[in-house]
């Protein structure tokens, strides 16, 4: 009972970290159409711009919301810069750009700060909580804690802004929403700078349990997709509880069935990609996009 | 590009030397005043933190150059990026061997690389000497008669961990972590060979993760509720740092026994705290260059002066460049016992036959030993405990030969 316990524990807290990265994928589908590659790798790029922050000597949540910033700012400027050209091309183009972002960004990151990993602080206390026999760290609770503070600025922006509004109507029917007056363009790159803020947040939270190194999230993006196939790549909600979904099983299943163990927890990740647009495409929270041909 | 245009100048002066009749007895890349030494690392992507390897050996060899090369010859070392990938290691292996006509491959880093060049090495009867990698396949003479390796296998440290555990932990219970390839296996081979079939069973738990996987918190905490009171440790850096962090934050304090692959002070002990790395065990086999006992030790001040004066740009507190010396001066012995003959067979030949030789950067009493049945030129290493600051040796030094 207790190692299930444990486990349930720890999966949340992992979890916790896949649900982040999927709520920045989930957003970016949301306000562009487009399920960027690049999003692992544009969040560990903004953590290591927090952690050049913190060298510099600045306390922790002021590099932390002048990484967010900068990041917004550079989520913008790389969808005017870089996407913007191949907007109209088919999706194999612009997915073929995302990953070339991903590999340039990864490469650059490795270039500048090395491969070698660094310890990156935690906002929360560093001593681990006891509940009986069960042990976990507070930035566990931290880090599903910032999601859902997150998901909710999310829900209240999507659902009671006129510029979220708008976004959404760019995103879903971009010809009837130029026609009623909105930017189109300027929604997109507000969609990209909104995913890279996010992005910066999750990455901040993951790098101090993985440790921050250029290849920190390519393993955690797999199961962010996951996440957000499992919640629906239209329910940031989802995306989240997908991501704690994903989490549990993976331990439970890799403690629990002997065939599997850890060996295939990554096959239960994709696995459950393949059974979901297999039986409910949409996702379990997902609305169901119809489109016609 | 300056190797390029020096690649370019030695093709072209190889074009006109070929112009002059040659004796059919010359092997490739041999003069009377040179002979071309050829060689990959990953100077770009994710393992180039092994890079330095291949730089310190480059000014190592330079440093022998200009104090006069090895038998009146020098050494041009052809080192080429291969990004640790194998199909760009086969590349540029194909490159060394067939355009620059290298007279043999030296210290090709990297177990997936170097197994992707090893056929193709000994088809061509071309020298594969002291690979860097730990794999224990590389000492295999009757099969592969023209590959050698150089380090300590991870089995022969697998064993070494067996051994001390049998000898100090009474009702030892224990945990393993290993990596889910050929490098985690052959660790938890060589260890539960050196349990024997009776210690075998005191293993109540094995874990394992794929370097995909982003975490191994969940692994760690099995192997807490297993009850395990020793805990070996086999994960490369990056998995080595969480595993000792979450085990600390856990509450879970075995006997931990790290492997030497994550043995690094700098980039391992210090990032996942120095209180929840305190008291690990590893097993190493060179001088630590950050150990202030080897402060006036001989070995270690003309390491640091080679350093200054041909490798400036290098990292004096990075172990691999300990490793790269050491190695490259095992080259210049097998080169200086060759004499005049460089044949591919007699470098073999020679580089089987090493008999206690001593290297000033090895712990003291650990010789290197080949012969024509014995591809493992070092085989022994010496146990260390992390005390907070350093690795701290004890006990004796360990023979896997014996």
């Amino acid at each position: 009972m207790e190692t299930f316990i444990q486990q349930v524990v720890s999966g949340l807290a992992t979890g916790g970290i896949y649900g982040s990265v999927a709520l920045a994928l989930v957003m970016i589908y949301q306000a562009t159409d487009v399920v960027n590659f690049a999003q692992g790798e544009m969040a560990m790029f903004s953590t290591y711009l927090a952690w050049t922050l913190l060298q510099a000597g600045l306390p922790y949540w002021a590099a932390f919301f002048l990484t967010v910033a900068i990041s917004f700012a550079g989520g913008l400027l790389i969808e005017r810069v870089i996407v913007r050209p191949v907007e109209q091309a088919p999706v194999l183009t612009i997915v073929i750009v995302c990953i070339g972002l991903l590999v340039i960004l990864n490469s650059v990151a490795g270039w500048i700060y090395s491969y070698i990993q660094k310890p990156f602080p935690s906002p929360f206390p560093q001593t681990p909580i006891h509940a009986g026999a069960i042990v976990f760290g507070a930035h566990d609770i931290g880090v599903i804690a910032v999601t859902l503070v997150v998901l909710a600025f999310l829900y209240v922006f999507f659902r009671y802004t006129t510029l979220g509004l708008a976004m959404r109507a760019a995103a879903q029917n971009p010809i009837s929403s130029r026609l009623v007056g909105i930017r189109v363009g300027w929604m997109l790159a507000l969609g990209w700078a909104l995913a890279a803020a996010i992005g910066a947040v999750a990455g901040m939270m993951v790098a101090p349990i993985v440790f921050l190194d250029p290849t920190m999230m390519s393993g955690i993006l797999i199961y962010a997709f996951a996440s957000a196939t499992l919640g629906g790549f239209t329910s940031p909600g989802g995306a989240v509880l997908g991501g704690l979904l994903v989490g549990v099983t993976e331990n439970l299943v890799g403690t629990y069935v002997p065939f599997i163990g850890t060996e295939l927890k990554l096959t239960v990740a994709l696995a459950m990609i393949l059974v979901v647009l297999v039986v409910k495409p949409s996702g379990l929270f997902g609305r169901v996009v119809v489109r016609r041909v | 590009m300056t190797r390029r245009l020096v690649t370019l100048a030695l093709i072209l002066g190889l074009g006109l030397a070929l112009v002059a009749p040659v004796s059919a007895q010359e092997t490739p890349g041999v003069t009377k005043t040179e002979i071309k030494i050829g060689n990959t690392n990953p100077y770009s992507g994710p393992a180039s933190a092994y890079g330095t390897i291949g730089k310190a050996i480059a000014a190592y060899l330079k440093k022998v150059n200009d104090e006069g090369g090895i038998n009146g010859r020098k050494v041009d070392f052809i080192s080429y990026d291969d990004g640790y990938s194998p199909p760009k290691t086969v590349e540029m292996v194909r490159r060394l061997v067939e355009q620059d006509e290298v007279a043999f491959v030296f210290q090709t880093l990297g177990t997936p690389t170097n197994s992707a060049i090893h056929k193709y090495l000994n088809g061509k009867k071309v020298p594969h000497l002291f690979v860097a990698t730990g794999a224990t396949k590389w000492g295999n003479p009757k099969s592969f008669p023209w590959t050698m390796g150089w380090q300590p296998t991870y089995q022969t440290e697998g064993k070494i961990y067996a051994a001390y555990v049998l000898k100090n932990v009474k009702n030892a219970k224990i945990g393993i972590l290993y990596q889910n390839d050929d490098y985690g296996k052959d660790y938890v081979k060589g260890f539960e060979d050196g349990l024997g079939a009776a210690g075998r069973k005191l293993v109540v738990s094995r874990q394992s993760y794929e370097v995909t996987d982003p975490t191994v918190d969940s692994q760690i905490v099995n192997l807490k509720n297993s009850g395990a009171n020793v805990f070996f440790n086999v994960t490369i850096p990056k998995f080595a740092v969480q595993a000792i962090k979450k085990a600390h934050d856990i509450g879970w304090k075995p006997l931990h026994l790290l492997n030497n692959v994550s043995a690094s002070v700098d980039v391992v002990l210090k990032p996942a705290g120095i209180e929840a790395s305190k008291d690990l065990i590893t097993a190493l086999y060179l001088k630590d260059p950050t150990d202030p006992q080897w402060k006036n030790d001989q070995g270690m001040k003309d390491w640091l002066a080679f350093m200054q004066k041909y490798y400036p740009e290098g990292n004096t507190k990075d172990a691999f460049n300990v490793y790269a010396y050491t190695v490259g001066q095992g080259l210049v012995h097998v080169l200086k016992q060759c004499g005049n003959d460089l044949s591919r067979a007699n470098v073999m030949k020679q580089a089987a036959s090493i008999k206690d030789l001593s290297l000033p950067l090895l712990l003291p009493g650990i010789k290197v030993n080949t012969s024509p049945t014995d591809f493992y030129p070092i085989e022994q290493e010496q146990l260390a405990k992390f005390d907070g600051e350093r690795w701290v040796l004890f006990g004796e030094i360990y023979d896997a030969r014996r």
